[in-house]
């Protein structure tokens, strides 16, 4: 392997050319505070107190400036709980006015009715609200007690206030993968849309993935339900690694790390990916000279993201076109090699991979916990330990996209 | 010829097109992404001819004048037409009802007049 470069080839699929990058990226989350009324198990940015570092109004008014200047068209905002943030509806409007569309993430606690009918006269946001179980159950045991009531009202005032297409987010896990129809019943009923992500080992959602992620049964049976109700769900394609057993799923099927997805987290670090804050996958800061355009264009860690994998098991793997290898973040905070199979390959490999891992290895954790200090109100009763809302960014280059149009 | 598509927007390659001022279209090495504010839907533009394609229609007669103009041989037309006719279907561009204008502004950047 030499440093250079490898070289961008001219036309051929769309996959290979995201594989090289973009010029800007098209799935940028923004998580604006670690601050969280909640505390949530599977937090993967593990918020919870907010950071006395955390970018100032005006600070962050000059990333939405470079946003702007770059063409990203739209950001996923998230947190923490975005919405406590005391700035977050100027920033919104800001967004807006500067040609950057929001969508943001939320566990609906700020979602009263006057601010649901504001959302609603509001052209250029879409709004998402976190709910991990279709009933108040399953979800607070790992959201928190009264979370389930918190969501569901937001929900109620979003639909009364006639706002449109707005999303139920739900990340999928052991306990409640069983309840998918529940899930779509109880979107259908406040016509909103429903999302399903994947549950990875990131943030607090280490502590309790072994717990928490779908059975090897589970990943079979959310692979055919995504077959048959894939239509109307959205999924932000973040289940390509399950592609493997038999049709692709829809989307490109690559992780999007660095190429076409980045985080910048509310500090202003740039990651690679809303779930890989660590430091081996942190760019740069926006407060550095350049900004964020430096660090997305020309930072050392993107670059050697954008190079194709050549080596490794997967690439010898009959499947690896349908999943190249799975998650980069999942193999990385469960251990494994990011060259290797994904821990819940579907072959198997990755059970093996894990069983493998040395005994006395310890997994990689990363630098930064926001969590909580002290117990929270309603705190969530799965590990009796604290915790935040999971949100969500599109994880996949492709997630929703309109793949038809364009000459081949 | 119409193209009629799915969602009852025909396109017509003898008509006045332009890309949809709810569009913004960003290039990139490989062509470019186009993102519809209105539909919040991104698509891709998978060769700078037809970029330029795209950002002429606001400047020709037609959208088959358009191709025209960027060097498109016969034997390449039809694709190209098919590529826009889906892109009309998409809602990227739309039919120019006004008067073309006389500068390009189709690279400047997304409109704020929602459709
Ligand atoms: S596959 Fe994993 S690491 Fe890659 S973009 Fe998606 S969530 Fe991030
Ligand atoms: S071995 Fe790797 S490429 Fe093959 S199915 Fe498993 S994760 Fe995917």
């Amino acid at each position: 392997m030499t440093a250079v470069v490898p070289e961008r080839p001219v036309g051929g699929r769309l996959i290979d050319q995201f594989e090289y990058g973009l010029d800007a990226p098209i799935c940028l989350t923004w998580e604006l505070t670690y601050a969280c009324n909640l505390a949530c198990v599977h937090c993967l940015s593990s918020s919870g107190r907010r950071d006395p570092r955390e970018l100032s109004t005006a600070e962050a008014e000059a990333v939405i400036d470079e946003l702007q200047r770059m063409q990203v068209f739209y950001v996923n905002v998230g947190g923490g709980e975005p919405t406590v943030r005391p700035d977050f509806w100027h920033l919104l409007d800001y967004a807006i006015g500067h040609q950057v569309g929001v969508k943001f993430s939320t566990n609906g606690v700020k979602l009263d009715r006057a601010r649901a009918e504001q959302l609603a006269a509001t052209d250029y946001v879409d709004v998402q609200i976190s709910l991990d179980g279709a009933t108040a159950e399953v979800n607070d045991r790992v959201r928190g007690a009264g979370s389930f009531a918190t969501a569901t009202r937001a929900l109620e005032n979003l639909a009364e206030a006639g706002m449109r297409d707005f999303k139920v987010s739900v990340v999928v896990t052991r306990e409640n993968a069983g309840q998918l129809d529940a899930f779509k019943a109880l979107t259908d009923r406040y016509g909103a849309q429903l999302r399903i992500t994947r549950l990875r080992p990131s943030g607090r959602g280490a502590d309790v993935w072994d717990q928490l992620h779908p059975t090897a049964a589970q990943q079979r049976e959310l692979y055919d339900w995504l077959l048959a109700n894939g239509e109307g769900v959205l999924t932000g394609d973040s289940f390509f690694h399950l592609s493997p057993f038999g049709e692709a799923l829809p989307g490109l099927n690559l992780c999007g790390a660095g190429r076409v997805v980045c985080l910048i987290d509310p500090v202003g670090d740039v990651y690679a990916c809303p779930f890989a804050i660590h430091e081996n996958f942190l760019a740069g800061n926006v407060r550095d000279e350049g900004g964020f355009q430096r660090v997305w264009q020309q930072s050392a860690l993107f670059a050697e993201l954008r190079t194709p994998q050549t080596g490794g098991a997967c690439t010898r793997c009959a499947h690896f076109d349908a999943c190249r290898g799975g998650c980069m973040a999942a193999k990385f905070f469960t251990g494994l090699p990011l060259d290797g199979p994904d821990p819940e390959c579907v072959q198997g490999y990755g059970e093996t991979a894990l069983a493998a891992r040395d005994a006395a290895l310890v997994t990689p954790r990363s630098h930064l916990d926001h969590s909580h200090a002290g117990p929270v109100r309603g705190q969530p009763t799965l590990l009796g330990m604290p915790g935040i809302p999971a949100k969500s960014c599109d994880e996949s280059p492709l997630a929703g996209l309109d793949l038809r149009s364009g000459v081949r | 010829m119409a193209i009629s598509a799915a969602e009852g927007v025909a396109f017509d390659p003898d008509a006045p097109w332009r890309l949809a001022r709810s569009v913004a279209l960003r290039p990139e090495p490989f062509g470019a992404l186009v993102y519809s504010f209105s539909t919040r839907k991104l698509s891709f533009l998978k060769s700078k001819v037809l970029v330029d394609v795209v950002q002429a229609l606001a400047d020709h007669p037609s959208a088959s004048a358009a191709v025209a103009a960027c060097g498109v041989g016969e034997g390449q037309r039809a694709t190209y037409v098919k590529a826009l006719a889906d892109l009309a279907r998409s809602q990227m561009i739309e039919e120019r009802t006004s008067v073309p204008p006389t500068t390009r502004t189709l690279a400047a950047g997304p409109c704020t007049e929602a459709e």
